[in-house]
Order: C-alpha cells, then sequence, then structure tokens
C-alpha cells in the first residue's frame, strides 16, 4: 500500500505578522513549526505501515526551501520518504490553488492508496484543503476522522467524530482521510530516526515538474483575494474582584452579571417543566 | 446597482430534522440578499423534507426553497450531496452561497467548491456587501483572532463561504411570509455515493456538543483534578449549557477531546463563557475570543485570561464555584414557590 501524508509548515502562533500591502503573512524572521495536528496524520500512517508490510509512507509539504525541516522530522518519525513541493510560483496560493499543487503531485508520482492530512493547519484554520485535494483526485474525503477500525484490499472503515456523535463508514480507496486528534498520540522521535532523516534525500518538485500552467497556480490561480487586513483587539472591561478581599462582593459582582446577561432567567424554563 | 442572482444558503439536515443552522444563515442572508435586491434561498438536500421544516424555512426568511430529494440522500455522504449541489449550482447560478461551519458544511462546501473551480472563505464572522460593485465582503479571523482578513471572489461565482454556528440568532418569525418551492430531482449517478454508512451512535454529553453551545463553563489544569469537574459539569448543567476544557485538561485526560477550546480543538461562539482554573495560553483564546461575554475565575491575578474576561473573580474555582451553584438553585427554588 502507497501512503502519503500532505504535512505543512505553521508559523509558530504568537510571533506572526502580516504584510499590509499584501495581505499575507510575513514568514521570514518567524519561527517555523509543523503544523500539531498533523503529528496524528504521521502517526496513523506510520501505524498502517507498521501493521502492514510492504506500505510505504512519503510524508509531502508544499512551502518554501527551509520546510525541508519538517519533511526531516516527518522522516525521523518514521516516514520512508518525502517530497517537497517548492516554487515562487506556488506563492501567494489560496486553498484551492494549495489543493491543485497537491492533486498535481499526487497524480506525478503514480498514485496513492491512502493520504493522510490533520484536521486543520493552526495558522489558516480552514480546513478547506483535504475535501478539495479528494475532489480533485475523484475520491472520497473523510473528515474528522477519529478511528480507522479495518483496512484491507481496496476497502476500509473509519469512524467519523461529528457534533454529539460517532459515525462509522465504509470507504472505497483512495481515499483522503484528515484526522483528529484524538485518533492517536504521536510517538516522540528516536536518536536513531534523526540518523536516517540525514541519510534521506528529499526531492523538491516545482510546477514545470507537475506540470501545471502558471494561470492555475499561486496568486494568479486562486479565486478569493485578501483586500484588507486588521488587528481586533478585544476588549473587556476586565473589573477584577478579590474572594480573598471581599467574598460576598465578588459573588455579588458573578451573580448581578449573568442577571443583566439574563442566564439567572429560569421562568420559562419553569413554565416548559410545568 | 442591478438585482443579482440568488443569496443560497444550505439548510442542513441532521438524522431526518432541518439543523436550526439552516436558521441562522436566512437571518445572515436576509441582509445581503435585501443589499443586493435579490432572492434568498434555502437549500434542503433529504430523503424527504417534512411540511414543517419548510414551512419553519419560508417563516423565518427564505424567499424561495430549493428541495432536493433522493433516497440516497438520507445520511450525509460528502460525495453524493457535493455532486447534487454541484448540478444545482450549474442550473441555478446563485451569486453567494453560505453554509454553517458544521463538520457537515465544513467537508461539503471545500469539496464543492473545488468542483465548481471558484472561492471558499471559512468561517466568517461577518459578511457584508460592496455598495460599489455589490461583491461579498467577507470578514474572517486568522491567526488565532490575532488578524481580520477581508476576503473577496472578485471573479468566480458563487461567492462561497462558511459561518460559525449560534454566531446569529434566527429572524423573529413572520407567519404571514411564503416561499416559493421548487423541486429538483437529483441526477441518479450524481445521488450516488462510494461510501456507505455503517453506524450513528450519539454519544452522552453535558448540554449541546460545545460548537452549538449557547453557555459554557469550561475548565483547565487549575480545577487540580478529574473529579473536579464535576463542579464543572453541576454548573453547567444548572444554567443549561455544555462541558469545555483547555488543552491541559484535555492531554491530563480529566476531560475527552470534544470539549476541548482553542487551537488545536474547537473555536466556540456562546453567549456566556466561563473560565475556571485556566490561564489563557494564546492557544485557548484563540478558542473563545469570539465569546459574547466572558468570566474568568482564576486563583492567580495577573492569569492572562483576565485581560479576555468582562468579569473576573480572584479565587479558587472550587471555592466559587459551589457557591455559585448554591446561588443558582436557589434562585430556581425561590422563585418556584412564588
Amino acid at each position: 500500500m502507497k501512503i502519503a501524508v500532505f504535512i505543512k509548515q505553521v508559523p509558530a502562533v504568537d510571533t506572526v505578522k502580516i504584510d499590509e500591502d499584501t495581505g499575507t503573512m510575513v514568514r521570514e524572521g518567524v519561527e517555523a513549526e509543523l503544523n500539531p495536528l498533523d503529528l496524528h496524520a504521521l502517526e496513523a500512517a506510520i501505524r498502517l505501515r507498521e501493521a502492514n508490510s510492504g506500505t510505504r509512507v512519503t510524508a509531502v509539504t508544499m512551502g518554501p526551501l527551509p520546510a525541508r525541516k519538517i519533511l526531516a522530522g516527518a522522516i525521523a518519525m518514521g516516514c520512508d520518504d518525502a517530497a517537497l513541493l517548492s516554487d515562487r510560483k506556488f506563492a501567494g496560493a489560496d486553498t484551492l490553488a494549495t489543493a491543485r499543487v497537491l492533486a498535481a503531485y499526487v497524480k506525478y508520482a503514480g498514485g496513492f492508496d491512502l493520504i493522510f492530512t490533520g484536521e486543520r493547519a493552526t495558522d489558516g484554520e480552514t480546513g478547506q484543503v483535504p475535501p478539495a485535494l479528494a475532489e480533485f483526485l475523484g475520491c472520497p474525503a473523510l473528515t474528522y476522522v477519529s478511528g480507522i477500525d479495518q483496512i484491507d484490499s481496496g476497502k476500509a472503515v473509519v469512524e467519523r467524530s461529528v457534533e454529539g456523535a460517532r459515525e462509522t463508514l465504509l470507504t472505497p480507496l483512495p481515499a483522503v482521510f484528515s484526522v483528529i486528534k484524538e485518533i492517536n498520540k504521536p510517538r516522540l522521535t528516536t536518536l536513531s530516526g534523526k540518523m536516517r532523516a540525514k541519510t534521506v534525500e528529499i526531492p523538491v518538485c516545482g510546477a514545470a515538474d507537475l506540470g501545471l500552467e502558471d494561470d492555475v497556480i499561486g496568486l494568479k490561480g486562486s479565486p478569493t483575494r485578501v483586500t484588507k487586513v486588521l488587528y481586533p483587539k478585544v476588549i473587556r472591561s476586565g473589573s477584577k474582584y478579590f474572594m480573598a478581599e471581599n467574598v460576598d462582593k465578588a459573588m455579588e459582582a458573578l451573580r448581578s452579571y449573568l442577571s443583566e446577561g439574563g442566564f439567572l432567567d429560569f421562568a420559562n424554563e419553569r413554565a416548559a417543566a410545568r | 446597482m442591478k438585482s443579482g442572482g440568488e443569496v443560497w444558503t444550505l439548510a442542513e439536515m441532521r438524522e431526518g430534522a432541518l439543523h436550526g443552522s439552516a436558521l441562522e444563515l436566512l437571518a445572515w442572508g436576509r441582509d445581503l440578499a435585501d443589499k443586493r435586491r435579490a432572492r434568498l434561498a434555502s437549500v434542503v438536500l433529504a430523503s424527504s423534507v417534512g411540511e414543517d421544516d419548510i414551512e419553519r424555512l419560508a417563516i423565518h426568511g427564505a424567499d424561495v426553497i430549493y428541495i432536493a430529494e433522493a433516497p440516497e440522500l438520507r445520511h450525509f455522504l460528502v460525495d453524493s450531496q457535493t455532486k447534487t449541489l454541484r448540478d444545482m449550482v450549474r442550473k441555478y447560478n446563485p451569486d453567494i452561497f453560505i453554509a454553517s461551519a458544521t463538520t457537515q458544511g465544513r467537508t461539503v462546501m471545500p469539496a464543492l467548491y473545488a468542483a465548481l473551480g471558484t472561492g471558499l472563505t471559512a468561517d466568517c464572522t461577518e459578511l457584508d456587501i460592496d455598495p460599489m460593485n455589490g461583491l461579498l465582503i467577507q470578514t474572517r479571523p486568522a491567526i488565532g483572532g490575532n488578524v481580520m482578513a477581508e476576503i473577496l471572489t472578485p471573479n468566480h461565482r458563487p461567492q462561497m463561504c462558511t459561518v460559525r454556528p449560534k454566531s446569529k440568532r434566527p429572524l423573529p418569525p413572520d407567519d404571514t411570509r411564503r416561499a416559493k418551492i421548487v423541486r429538483y430531482s437529483p441526477a441518479s449517478e450524481s445521488a450516488a455515493s462510494l461510501l456507505a454508512r455503517l453506524s450513528y451512535k450519539q454519544e452522552s454529553s453535558v448540554g449541546a456538543p460545545i460548537q452549538e453551545a449557547e453557555i459554557i463553563v469550561a475548565g483547565g489544569k487549575g480545577m487540580k483534578r478529574a473529579a473536579n469537574f464535576q463542579l464543572l459539569r453541576e454548573l453547567a448543567t444548572e444554567l443549561g449549557g455544555s462541558l469545555g476544557a483547555s488543552r491541559m485538561a484535555v492531554d491530563l485526560g480529566w476531560v475527552p477531546y470534544s470539549a476541548q477550546v482553542g487551537l488545536s480543538g474547537k473555536s466556540v461562539t456562546p453567549r456566556l463563557y466561563i473560565a475556571c482554573g485556566i490561564s489563557g495560553a494564546v492557544q485557548h483564546i484563540a478558542g473563545m475570543s469570539g465569546a459574547e461575554r466572558v468570566i474568568a475565575i482564576n486563583t492567580d491575578p495577573e492569569a492572562p485570561i483576565f485581560n479576555s474576561a468582562n468579569i473576573g473573580i480572584v479565587g479558587d474555582a472550587m471555592e466559587v464555584l459551589p457557591r455559585l451553584i448554591a446561588e443558582i438553585k436557589q434562585a430556581k427554588g425561590g422563585r418556584n414557590v412564588s
């Protein structure tokens, strides 16, 4: 079985800046890390490889050259190999243009039986790429996957976590699974893994390798445009009451605040109970 | 400005019944449709749609209701929905298409925009129409709410977006409103799915799922141990709310992941958020900054959570909560007597 895991480099949350002219993130000088939710996608793939002989796991990311670092980390964790999709022409891509590049890579690599992704990236927070990728590949997108019950001969049974419920679905493969954090506990990388990562060569694929025309990728191939960026300040009055100083005053503040908001109005509830 | 194509809203069905988000979307869409002098539509995909559900959509603001019925559309299966919606969009050419950012909306909309080759903006907190050109202005938070971005889809149609559940209240019902019903017959090859649903199990939890909760009582590491979460459950139950948690509390195994609020958990938009023993890491704030009102209870007066709270109680949640629960019980009981 051939498995791909699409991962993403994200800026460390508290250090991000935005270019006010272009509305895009300034990635220079900001510390980058692997999207934490992607660890669960890598772990899910590596576990399948361990349980099924002859399975190969490839970690893939689209990003600037330094994104090679997260691919090396994926190999250190246990992936067999990796590919970096990098080209100046990919810059400014929205989720649609990104999914197109990933889909082109899947075809270029001769297809995969299974593609894993994290639920969403912690920077853009859209989670739009996995279903878009599946659509471009003409295969099902299984989102919010919390467990894989069974996987064999071109079929899989997966559990999805949806609002207040769990559902299990039977899907043919290939398919795209975007997994949630709950699916597993990612392993730590070992020293031998890190050593191996140094010996594995990571190929770089550009637009020309993937046969992508300029007008479907990058900013040019993106239907959406960021036109303005605002820095909101969430202003809350933040009055503080100290239990150690005056318990009654603190409790009174709580009570009146709840009451103001109508949260202590139980009249309807009582009427409904009758 | 000349009148534009229709504004569509996806009326989500859950286990055979219309989900409340369908009415919230009509509240979002009504203003946009009026500004564009366009018709506002609900689109329902199901095995069958009840008359009372159709009536609810009409009295809450829909001018048109598109109904696509097929046995294969009984459950949410992403491929049947995507293909059917793709066919409908191509046939009727709406200008704007909005869905709720539920697990269904966040699955079908990204598949659909890829099938149509248009733009999609996730989790908008504001939508407006540009008076100059009639374009949909989509505002969404990014990077953990540190920035708000205005996003346009200038040249592709429909302009697609999702909005968070519970971020707008349904319009008051107007019993005199009538909607035009358009029945659409899905093509059988479009309604067909590669997937099969084998089981569906409801999970027991306190209150609504946090993404849809009006009130959330959340706890963090400062609750000290799993058993103390009982206080939070009790308060949530008394207020009619749901239980939430910080990543720390989830990683310690005190609360299931489905309750996690924050960057690696859920983003929530309740009317009231009560944070107990939560220090307020950037990642947590990112998930709850959309709350209308915030109460924080923490022993550390310097905890960053207080900067995101309307009311801060500096004290031990284990001391504050029992008092608060007792007061609420008294308020309920006391007024029952009168």
